[in-house]
């Protein structure tokens, strides 16, 4: 499993083809789940011209790893890739990839939900949203309503 | 014992730095003795995140030599 936080933009559906080709084994995996983020023009009413995503070196990439690993103790997964940006962001850029191989669908697309909405949850990041308002701190991330239904949600 | 303290986002927005370094006297000091002393006007905001050398953990946690903690609001990645 490999987790990168970096600036520079990136190409997600790119990396998702080399890192299969460099590190995956041939042959064992039906399935590769991808989830892309990426920056809207909007956020809760508010026009959005840009982004600024702060991070924790070290804390953030530890975090990801350990959900990574969690994930892959829930279901059989071959092999995950994270990317996470942080920097300046742009209207519909990318923002994260989460890219889960597995033998069969059902749990790559389980632990590729898990992992991002964990990520989302613990991995320090904080976004600085630029709106004809000027600069705003968002103080919370949208929840994804399908979490409970699919068990994918703990109890804290 | 000296300690790293770091603010992120808002938090260091607040404070309006993004870090001290801090000599406590004394082997038994929490989170929440050292927020006193960086913060002594306000005390610790209810929403605040705590990591000590980059794991989560709560006000309560008992500190030593040379641990860094930080301060942030929720995180909000994805």
């Amino acid at each position: 499993m490999k987790v990168i936080v970096q600036e520079g933009l990136f190409d997600p559906y790119q990396e998702t083809r080399d890192y299969e080709e460099k590190c995956l084994p041939v042959g064992k995996h039906g399935a590769v789940v991808t989830f892309v983020g990426t920056m809207r023009d909007f956020n809760n009413g508010h026009n959005v011209s840009s982004m600024f995503l702060e991070h924790y070196p070290g804390m953030t990439e530890r975090h990801i790893e350990e959900v990574c690993e969690e994930a892959a103790q829930k279901w059989d997964v071959i092999d995950a890739l994270v990317l996470h940006r942080h920097g300046e962001i742009s209207i519909s850029e990318p923002i994260v990839l989460v890219a889960v191989w597995s033998a069969h669908r059902a749990h790559a697309f389980d632990a590729c939900r898990y992992i991002i909405n964990y990520l989302k949850e613990r991995a320090p990041f904080w976004k600085c949203e630029s709106t004809k308002q000027g600069k705003r701190w968002v103080e919370h991330n949208t929840e994804d309503p399908g979490v409970n239904a699919k068990g994918l949600k703990q109890s804290a | 014992m000296n300690i790293t303290v770091r603010y992120f986002a808002n938090m260091r927005d607040r404070m309006g730095r993004a870090e001290d370094t801090v000599s406590i006297d004394g082997d038994a000091v929490t989170v929440e003795e050292l927020w006193s002393k960086v913060s002594p006007q306000e005390g610790l905001p209810s929403n605040v995140l705590i990591a000590v050398n980059m794991e989560y953990t709560d006000g309560s946690r008992v500190l030593k030599n040379g641990d860094e903690v930080a301060f942030f609001p929720p995180v909000t990645g994805g």
